[in-house]
C-alpha cells in the first residue's frame, strides 16, 4: 500500500508535518511506513518561464537561443529541443539549480544534476528547459508530455511560479507494511482516518453527493445474485451519454503519485475510487450486457471464459462469475471479460461495486494463476457495508467531471449486511491489562478519533463495520495503546510466584553430548531435516527395509527435500564431502540431528522425532577413536556399564568388516563405522571416513546424574599380566568376559596392553596380553587368593581354545 | 702422631679442592675415611698408643675427620651445585616456539546464540521446552486463532504432509501444547527448527530456527512484556541497547508488537548495517489472545501472559555479521571454526 501526502491531506488538511515525521508517527502508531518518496528530490530552482523569442544559433543547425521570462527578468537560454515555439510556458532551471536525472530517462542518479550557466558554441546560456524526464518522471504519468522535447504548461500558468509545484511534484509518496487484518487501510481514507488520530487532527470526509438525472435505473435493469454465500452484496449504477477523453490534472497527478498510469476519464474514476476507498470497481459497456440484466453465479466445471487481456481461462464450479441474460461477462472480483469490455465510442456504462468473498476470490485466483490488483483488494475480505458509499462517489466523480449523465437510483442487491459492533469498555481492565495509568478520558478520546463511539452509561464501545478486526476487550485496548504509545507503556518485570529457570533432561543430554563432540575436536554441523529418497540408494539400504518408509512432503521443493530423513547419514556425509572437496584436512563434524520415524506409511498420526548424535570424520583418526569418543559420552552421561559391539549387524553402508550396532545394557543404542568404500564414492570422499550414531531418546532415558562416592582403595592391589595366543576370530570381548566371569568381586580392573599378528605366531592367529588387576576392599590380598583366580581363569580360556603364552 | 694426623688432614683437603667431580670425592672418601682409608688405620693403630694419650689421640683423629669431612661436604654440595646449574642450561628452551594444542571442536553458530539466549532466560527463571517439527495442523493454526482458509495457510508457505499434519511453520504451537499441560504460572522458552517453503538463497532456508517464549500468570500485563524483552535486549546485544515496540499483527497476540533494538553496529546513528534507520527489528511479540487462552483450557478472565518468537538464523547472521544464510546449513570447517 501506498499514498502520496497530498491525498492524504485532501482529508486531513491540518497535517503539518515532515516526511521523515509522518513515517516515524505512523510507524509508531501501528501503520508502519517502509519508506518514503519525495517528488521534488534534487528539484531545485525550477520555475515556469515564457519563451519570449527563439533565434537561431550562429554556429551550430541543431541549437536555437532563446529569451526567456522567469517572472523577475528574462534569461537566455540555448537548447537543442525543437518542440518549442514563441509564447510557451515551459519548466525552467536556473543557473545554480538542479534537476533529478537526464532528459533519456536513464535511471536516476543519488545526487541529481546541477545546472549551471555557460557557453553552448560560444553562446552563453543561463539555464535549461526541462524536459518531464528531466524532472525525474516519464510520459507515462504525464500523458500530455511531449514524446521527445520540453514539457509545456497550459496557457493560463503563471510565469515565474514553482513549476515543480503547478506540476504537482511538492509531494511524497508514503510506502507501508499494511498488516492483514486491517482490511481498512488499504485506502487513502482508511491511512488518513488513521493520520489524522496519530497527529491529532480533525479527519474530514464528505458523504459523496449525487444529482442524477430523476429517471431510476430499476426501470431499466436488474440484478439477480445466485451465490449469496459468494457475494455478499452487489450495488449498480448507470451512466448514460458517457464522454470518453482524459481526466483533469489533478486526478492525473493524483493516480500518477500512486504510481497508476492515467488511461481515460472513466478508467481513471475506478482506479482512483479503489484507491480513495479500497473498493474496487467495474465498468461494463451496456450494449454488451444481454437482457438488460446481470446474474452473479457459479461457474460450469470445465467452461472456458476470454478475459480482458485476451487470455482464454478455464473455470470451475467454485469460480463465481458476472453473467448477463446470456453469457458469463466477467470473473467475479478478478477480472472482466473481453466481452464487454467498453470501447471509445461506448455511450452507456453500467458501474459495478460489489462485496466478494475474499477467501473465495484468493483460492479461485490461485487456482487460475492470475492475480490482479482488484482481487489482490478482495482477497483480504472488505467490508460490504462500505460497497454503496464508494460506487456514489464515482458518481459523483463523473458528474464532477462532466463525463456522462448518472441515471437516478442505484440497485443495490445484498443479504444481511453487518452493523456495528458493541464490545465492553472498562478502562480499569485495560489499565490492568497494558499496565498502564490512562484516564477513561483519554481513552476516549483516542477511540473516537478512529470513530469508535464511546457509551460510557453501557461501558460499551461501539465498532464501525469496516473495523472488522475488532472483536474483543483485548483489541480495544490495543487500539488505547497504540494511540498512548508503546513507547509510553511502562517497563516492569512479572511479579509473581517464582519458577525454576532450568534446562530439560532431554536437553541436558544433548547439551552433554555436544561438550564431549567439542572436546574430542568435533565441530558442530547443522544440516536439513529434509532428505532425497535417493539417499536410501547412495547408501545401499535393501529395497524392502522399512527404514525407507518416510514421512512424505505433499509440497516439496524438489525431489532433495522431499522426505523428512529417517537416517541422519545423508546431511553429515553431504557437509564432509564439501570439506573435502575444498581441501579441508582432518574434518570432524558432529550434529544433533532429528530422524522421523513413521508409525505408517501413509503418514496418520505425528512421526517419533528422535534426536541422533552424529559423529563423524575424515583424517586422523580410526575405529577406535571415535569408539572412544562415544564411551566418553556414555560414562559423562553415567551410562558405567561396558557397551556390547555387535559386529554382524546389517548396516549396508559401512565397511562389512569394521562396523558394529552398539548396545548398552541388552538394548540398541547406536552403531559405528567406516564408511564403505562405494558409499564413500557416491559422495565423493576420497578418504576413509567413520561414522558414529547415538540415539539419544535412550541415552535420555538410562542417563543418570547421580554420583555415589564409593571410597578410596585402603589395601592394596596385585597385577598380574597374561599374554593369550588364539584363532584370530576369537574377539577381545570373549577373552574380556572370561576375565569378567572368573575375576569376581576382586577383579579390580583390566587393561589390554598388546595385540600381535604376524610371523612372530602362526597363521590365522593372534597374541593378546592383558594386565589384570584384583584387590579387595577389606584385606591385604594374598598370592594364594590370586593365584586360584588366574587358574581358573587358565583353565576357562583353554575351554575356549584359548593358548597361554606365558 | 700429631704431625702424621696434620699431614694426612692437609693432604686430604688439598686433595679435595683439587677435585673435579662427585666421582673424585668419593674416591677421596675411601681413600681417607673408608675402611681401609688412612684416617682409619690410624685408629687401628690406636692399640699402640699409651692409655694415658689415647683419648687425645682420639680427639684428634675425629677432629682431622670432622675437618675432612666438612670439607667435602661443601664440595660435594658445589659439585651438585654446578651440576644442576648445567643440566638447567642445558634444557633451556626456545619458549616462543608453538604451542602443542588440544584442538577443541566448535559449535554451530546457532548454538553460540541460542546458548547465550537460554542463559538469559533461564536466569529470569524460564524453563527449556520442545515441541514436534511435524505437527497437527491444529496446534501449528487452528489453535492458534487462524482458521482454515487464512491466507497464512497457503501452500506457498507451508509444507504440508497431509490435511491434518503439516511441518510447523513457526514454534508457536508449543505455547498450545504447553498451555494445555501446565498449570500458571508458566514462564516457558521453546527452541527448534520450523519450516517455510522457501527456496534456498542467501536470505532464505526452507528449514530454520526459532525460540518462542511464553508467560503465564494471574496479572501479566503489558508492561512485563515490556520490561522481559527490553531486559532481554540489554543482555544479549549490549547494556546500551535501547529498544522500540512497534504496533503489529499476530493472528495469536493482542495487542502485538514488533519489537527493534538500537543498531549494535552503529550505536543508533545510523550506518550500512542497519540501511541508516538506526533500529534492525528482531522479533514479534504480544499479549496471549483470549481466544488462544480459551482454546487451550486457560480462563482469560482470571489469567493473562505474554509471547515472544525470536529468529535464531536472524540474530546469529546479525550479530556475527554473517552475510550468507546458505553458510549456516554447509558446515565447511573453515566456517564452523571461528565461533
Amino acid at each position: 500500500m501506498n499514498t502520496p501526502l497530498s491525498w492524504i491531506k485532501a482529508f486531513v488538511p491540518d497535517l503539518d508535518c515532515t516526511a521523515q515525521q509522518y513515517m516515524d508517527a505512523m510507524t509508531l502508531s501501528g501503520s508502519k511506513v517502509e519508506g518514503y518518496r519525495a517528488f521534488d528530490k534534487n528539484l531545485d530552482k525550477i520555475v515556469i518561464g515564457q519563451i519570449l523569442s527563439i533565434a537561431p544559433h550562429p554556429d551550430a543547425d541543431k541549437l536555437i537561443v532563446c529569451q526567456v521570462n522567469v517572472g523577475k527578468e528574462t534569461v537566455q537560454i540555448v537548447t537543442g529541443a525543437h518542440n518549442v515555439s514563441e509564447g510557451d510556458k515551459v519548466p525552467v532551471v536556473l543557473d545554480g539549480g538542479r534537476v533529478a536525472g537526464g532528459h533519456d530517462g536513464g535511471p536516476l542518479p543519488d545526487d541529481g544534476i546541477k545546472i549551471k550557466k555557460g557557453k553552448l558554441r560560444g553562446v552563453e546560456s543561463f539555464g535549461m528547459m526541462c524536459a518531464i524526464e528531466e524532472l525525474g518522471s516519464t510520459k507515462e504519468f504525464y500523458p500530455e508530455a511531449p514524446e521527445d522535447g520540453i514539457y509545456i504548461f497550459p496557457e493560463d500558468a503563471e510565469v515565474g511560479a514553482d513549476a515543480i509545484d503547478a506540476l504537482g511534484m511538492r509531494d511524497v509518496d508514503f510506502e507501508y507494511e499494511i498488516t492483514s487484518n486491517r482490511v481498512d487501510c488499504f485506502s487513502i481514507i482508511g491511512i488518513a482516518r488513521e493520520a489524522a488520530a496519530t497527529f491529532g487532527c480533525d479527519f474530514i470526509l464528505k458523504k459523496p453527493a449525487v444529482t442524477g438525472d430523476g429517471d431510476d435505473i430499476a426501470n431499466h435493469f436488474s440484478v439477480e445474485i445466485e451465490a449469496p454465500d459468494l457475494c455478499r452484496r452487489f450495488t449498480a449504477r448507470m451512466i448514460r451519454n458517457v464522454k470518453i477523453g482524459p481526466s483533469p490534472k489533478w486526478m492525473q497527478r493524483r493516480l500518477a503519485a500512486c504510481g497508476i498510469r492515467p488511461i481515460n476519464n472513466l478508467v481513471d474514476i475506478t482506479n482512483y475510487v479503489m484507491k480513495e476507498y479500497g473498493q474496487p470497481m467495474h465498468a461494463y459497456d451496456m450494449r454488451t450486457i444481454a437482457g438488460n440484466k446481470i446474474i452473479v453465479r457459479r461457474a460450469n466445471d470445465g467452461d472456458e471464459f476470454i478475459t480482458l487481456d485476451g487470455q482464454t481461462r478455464k473455470l470451475d464450479h467454485d469460480m463465481l462469475m458476472i453473467c448477463d441474460a446470456e453469457k458469463e461477462i466477467g470473473i467475479a472480483g478478478i477480472m472482466g471479460g473481453q466481452n464487454s469490455m467498453i470501447i471509445e465510442d461506448v455511450d452507456t456504462v453500467l458501474f459495478e461495486a460489489a462485496c466478494f468473498d475474499g477467501t473465495n476470490v484468493r483460492l479461485s485466483s490461485k487456482r487460475l494463476g492470475m492475480r490482479t490488483d482488484a482481487s489482490s483488494v478482495f482477497e483480504k475480505g472488505i467490508d460490504p457495508a462500505g460497497v454503496a458509499e464508494a460506487i456514489n462517489r464515482a458518481c459523483e466523480l463523473v458528474e464532477e467531471l462532466g463525463c456522462g449523465e448518472v441515471v437516478g437510483g442505484i440497485i443495490d442487491e445484498h443479504g444481511e449486511l453487518p452493523v456495528p459492533k458493541e464490545i465492553p469498555f472498562r478502562p480499569d481492565w485495560i489499565n490492568r491489562f497494558i499496565g498502564t495509568d490512562i484516564s477513561e478520558a483519554d481513552m476516549v478520546r483516542y477511540l473516537e478519533k478512529i470513530e469508535l463511539k464511546v457509551d460510557l452509561a453501557a461501558s460499551k464501545v461501539i465498532v464501525p463495520t469496516w473495523r472488522q478486526d475488532l472483536e474483543q476487550e483485548a483489541d480495544i485496548a490495543e487500539e488505547v495503546a497504540r494511540f498512548y504509545g508503546y513507547d509510553n507503556i511502562p517497563t516492569t518485570l512479572p511479579r509473581g510466584e517464582a519458577t525454576a529457570g532450568k534446562l530439560s533432561f532431554k536437553l541436558r543430554i544433548e547439551e552433554l553430548a555436544r561438550k564431549v563432540a567439542q572436546f574430542a575436536g568435533f565441530d558442530q554441523a547443522m544440516t536439513y531435516s529434509f532428505d532425497s529418497p535417493k539417499t536410501f540408494d547412495r547408501l545401499q539400504i535393501p529395497a524392502d527395509d522399512p527404514v525407507r518408509k518416510a514421512v512424505e512432503i505433499s509440497n516439496p521443493l524438489g525431489e532433495d527435500f522431499s522426505i523428512m530423513r529417517t537416517l541422519p547419514l545423508g546431511g553429515i556425509l553431504t557437509s564432509l564431502a564439501l570439506n573435502y572437496n575444498h581441501r579441508n584436512i582432518d574434518v570432524k563434524l558432529y550434529e544433533l540431528a532429528h530422524i522421523y520415524l513413521p508409525a505408517q506409511v501413509p503418514v496418520t498420526e505425528l512421526p517419533d522425532e528422535r534426536v541422533q548424535f552424529v559423529l563423524g570424520f575424515y583424517g586422523e583418526g580410526n575405529f577406535f577413536s571415535l569408539k572412544g569418543v562415544v564411551e566418553e559420552f556414555f560414562t559423562q552421561a553415567g551410562l558405567k556399564k561396558k557397551p556390547a559391539y555387535i559386529a554382524d549387524a546389517a548396516l549396508p553402508f559401512f565397511h562389512p568388516g569394521r562396523k558394529a550396532e552398539i548396545e548398552y545394557d541388552g538394548r540398541k543404542i547406536g552403531y559405528m563405522g567406516e564408511l564403505h568404500p562405494t558409499v564413500a564414492e557416491s559422495y565423493d570422499i576420497g578418504e576413509r571416513a567413520y561414522i558414529a550414531v547415538i540415539d539419544m531418546p535412550v541415552v535420555t532415558e538410562l542417563a543418570s546424574f547421580d554420583i555415589k562416592y564409593r571410597g578410596v582403595a585402603k589395601y592394596p592391589a596385585v597385577t598380574r599380566d597374561i599374554s593369550v595366543m588364539m584363532l584370530k576370530e576369537v574377539t577381545a570381548a570373549q577373552i574380556e568376559g572370561a576375565i569378567e566371569k572368573c575375576g569376581g568381586k576382586l577383579l579390580e580392573s583390566y587393561e589390554l596392553f598388546d595385540v600381535y599378528e604376524g610371523a612372530q605366531i602362526l597363521t590365522g592367529h593372534k597374541s593378546m596380553a592383558y594386565s589384570i588387576t584384583f584387590r579387595a576392599k577389606d584385606h591385604t590380598l594374598e598370592d594364594a587368593e590370586v593365584n586360584r583366580i588366574m587358574e581358573k581363569l587358565f583353565k576357562t580360556l583353554s575351554g575356549m581354545g584359548i593358548e597361554l603364552r606365558s | 702422631m700429631k704431625e702424621k694426623l696434620e699431614k694426612i688432614r692437609q693432604e686430604a683437603i688439598k686433595r679435595i679442592s683439587e677435585s673435579k667431580d662427585l666421582d673424585a670425592l668419593n674416591e677421596i672418601r675411601v681413600a681417607y675415611l673408608g675402611k681401609k682409608g688412612e684416617l682409619t688405620e690410624v685408629l687401628k693403630g690406636m692399640r699402640d698408643v699409651a692409655a694415658e694419650d689415647r683419648p687425645k689421640v682420639g680427639q684428634m683423629v675425629n677432629d682431622a675427620r670432622a675437618a675432612i669431612e666438612e670439607k667435602m661436604e661443601a664440595a660435594k654440595e658445589e659439585f651438585t651445585r654446578r651440576l644442576t646449574e648445567q643440566r638447567l642450561a642445558a634444557e633451556t628452551i626456545d619458549v616462543t616456539l608453538p604451542a602443542s594444542k588440544k584442538d577443541m571442536g566448535h559449535p554451530h553458530p546457532n548454538t553460540v546464540a541460542l546458548e547465550e539466549l537460554q542463559r538469559i532466560f533461564i536466569g529470569m527463571g524460564y524453563e527449556v521446552v520442545e515441541g514436534p517439527e511435524v505437527e497437527l495442523d491444529y496446534y501449528n493454526f487452528e489453535a492458534l486463532n487462524i482458521p482454515a482458509n487464512h491466507p497464512a495457510k497457503d501452500e506457498q508457505d507451508t509444507f504440508y504432509i497431509n490435511k491434518e499434519i503439516v511441518l510447523r511453520t513457526q514454534t508457536s504451537p508449543v505455547q498450545v501444547r504447553v498451555m494445555e499441560k501446565q498449570k500458571p504460572p508458566i514462564r516457558i522458552i521453546a527452541p527448534g527448527r520450523v519450516y517455510r517453503s522457501d527456496e534456498v538463497d542467501a536470505t532464505h532456508s526452507p528449514c530454520f530456527h526459532q525460540i518462542e517464549g511464553l508467560v503465564i500468570d494471574k496479572g501479566i500485563t503489558m508492561a512485563d512484556l515490556k520490561g522481559t524483552l527490553a531486559l532481554f535486549a540489554k543482555e544479549m546485544f549490549g547494556a546500551d541497547t535501547k529498544v522500540k515496540f512497534r504496533p503489529h499483527h499476530f493472528p495469536f497476540t493482542e495487542p502485538s508488537a514488533e519489537m527493534d533494538v538500537t543498531c549494535f553496529k552503529c550505536g543508533g546513528k545510523g550506518c550500512r548495517f542497519c540501511k541508516g534507520e538506526g533500529w534492525i527489528e528482531i522479533l514479534g511479540c504480544g499479549m496471549v489472545h483470549p481466544k488462544v487462552l480459551r482454546m487451550s483450557g486457560i480462563d482469560p478472565d482470571v489469567y493473562s501472559g505474554f509471547a515472544f518468537g525470536i529468529g535464531l538464523e536472524r540474530i546469529a547472521l546479525l550479530k556475527y555479521e554473517i552475510d550468507d544464510m546458505r553458510l549456516l546449513y554447509e558446515n565447511d570447517e573453515r566456517f564452523l571454526k571461528q565461533f
